[in-house]
């Protein structure tokens, strides 16, 4: 029998009020895999990653994680979210705290790190993403590429099963995306385990093994990213990706 | 003449006009301000009354014999402001985070924080200090205080108390829920959370209007001469009464001010470095 997968989102639903974000999602995430979620804005890709991170309850369905239940409300949701590690569009990072600081601060507290051993890894994950010598700067002091390659740094120190990005190039100026994507090109040349939300195109063909289309709260289209973003069935997806090319956005 | 000579006399020009600018604003600010407050005093110093108040107000003898006295009254005000302070601190923070905590185990103890806030807020600190200050020694029960000082420090504790918990509240409500959200995903529990991310946050925000709270505190210090507690306004306002003269209300004025004004000093550098970072 073959390892369950990492992540598994099965008949996910949920809703704000009357507004039906979610209809029924159903996603898998396999060791070392990176899938994409694209989708308009409003699709319910941020709300997915956030349900999967417990951030947000989900209204029915389950989603387990290496073949546990997580979405179970007798699961302790702090424990479930040590064992993940989530990007957000807008980095939110601790303005109060230096760099180092933000990434040893769930390493010490949450996974009981000597300070020692957390700054060490600290270190080496910034030296990994370019940033060696900022380690005394505040969030404020760094461009926004930096602050998001920092993001991925705090993310990342915990030694999540998966790496779930929301967005995280899309609150950068065009010219800082590439640098995060290349932190993020390199995290999966190791074999990290990701779930995506984009809106680059050309990045989730590149770095993804699987692209899902989210539409309406569902994956209408999951596939290689050489089939769902060059040759798609779906009407829906199809019209996506026109109006992208239109914009500029591939 | 090249266009670049052109554009290094033009820029030499501009200099030599800003400078020149710069040289008559000070010039006007200086000769207006000696006008205006040359004026002043003069119209104050040569008007018929001005002997009778120079007596009565700046009576450089009068406040020589009043300063040591006022000044031992004052210590007591120093005491007790800086104990307050502390208390007023600590008892904000517990008060704000219960009416902030969300859990229903604790909802006896946010209501009882709400009703805190409510009573003490709302009553006039005069009043409290007078109901503490001579209504729990009225009780006759053994065990509480009857120390005038003690009591008085009660009571603005809990006035000030719960104008500065709700000064907290408001920092806490003002950090963005994108805050915990990022601690939470990082693997901390809520409280860890709380202390390491949102109130860090939180009580640097509110340092500026904190302070402004213990400005106000340290003046109101003085509601306890109401306790018959000789501080410096008290022993100022003896001395004046038996000497028909107002100076040694001067001196404890002055005193505050010492206090005071270095305080809003401090207020103003916090505003401005609160601007820079967070």
């Amino acid at each position: 029998m073959s390892a369950p997968p990492v992540l598994d989102i099965r008949g996910v639903t949920k809703s704000f009020g009357e507004l039906e974000v979610l209809r029924g999602v159903d996603l898998d995430v396999r060791e070392h895999e990176a899938v994409a979620l694209i989708g308009a804005s409003g699709s319910g890709k941020s709300t997915l990653l956030r349900c999967v991170d417990l951030l947000a309850e989900i209204d029915d369905g389950d989603v387990l994680l290496d073949g546990e239940v997580i979405t179970d409300p007798a699961v302790d949701p702090v424990a479930v979210r040590r064992r993940l590690g989530l990007v957000f569009q807008a980095y939110n990072l601790f303005p109060h705290l230096t760099v180092l600081e933000n990434i040893v601060l769930g390493d010490m507290r949450a996974h009981r790190a000597s300070r020692t051993e957390a700054e060490e890894r600290a270190r080496r994950l910034l030296g990994r993403f370019g940033l060696t010598g900022r380690e005394r700067d505040h969030p404020d002091d760094l461009s926004g590429g930096q602050q998001q390659r920092v993001a991925l740094a705090r993310a990342f120190a915990g030694r999540p099963r998966a790496l779930l990005l929301d967005e995280v190039t899309s609150a950068l100026d065009p010219e800082l995306v590439g640098e995060v994507l290349e932190a993020v090109r390199d995290l999966k040349a190791e074999g990290v385990t990701m779930l995506l939300a984009t809106h680059e195109m050309s990045f989730a063909r590149e770095v993804a093994d699987r692209v899902g289309f989210l539409y309406e709260g569902r994956i209408l289209e999951l596939g290689p990213p050489d089939k769902v973003l060059v040759a798609p069935e779906r009407a829906e997806t199809q019209r996506f990706l026109r109006r992208l090319l239109e914009a500029g956005r591939v | 003449m090249t266009a670049s000579e052109a554009t290094v006399d033009r820029r030499a020009a501009r200099e030599a006009a800003k400078r020149e600018r710069a040289r008559r604003g000070q010039a006007i600010a200086a000769i207006s301000s000696v006008i205006v407050l040359g004026g002043l005093a003069a119209l104050a110093l040569t008007s018929p009354g001005w002997p009778d108040v120079r007596d009565t107000f700046f009576s450089w003898s009068a406040f020589k014999d009043a300063f040591p006295d006022v000044l031992s009254g004052f210590w007591l005000d120093v005491r007790l402001f800086l104990v307050v302070e502390i208390v007023v601190l600590v008892l904000g923070l517990v008060v704000a985070l219960i009416r902030t905590s969300r859990g229903p185990a604790l909802f006896p103890l946010r209501l009882l924080a709400t009703v805190f806030v409510d009573l003490f807020r709302g009553i006039p600190t005069i009043l409290l200090v007078y109901l503490v200050g001579f209504g729990v020694p009225a009780l006759e029960l053994s065990g509480l205080p009857t120390d005038p000082v003690v009591l008085g420090g009660i009571a603005l504790s809990l006035s000030y108390g719960g104008y500065v918990a709700e000064v907290y509240r408001a920092g806490i409500a003002s950090i963005h829920r994108s805050q915990r959200d990022a601690a939470l995903a990082i693997g901390l529990t809520e409280g860890q959370a709380l202390r390491h991310v949102i109130l860090p946050q939180a009580v640097r925000r509110v340092g500026p209007p904190l302070l402004n709270d213990f400005i106000a505190l340290q003046k109101d210090v003085a509601l306890v001469s109401i306790l018959g507690l000789q501080e410096g306004f008290r022993v100022a306002q003896i001395i004046a009464a038996s000497t028909f003269n107002y100076t040694p209300m001067l001196a404890a004025a002055l005193l505050y001010l010492c206090v005071t004004v270095p305080l809003a000093r401090v207020v103003d550098r916090m505003g401005a470095g609160g601007r820079a970072r967070v």
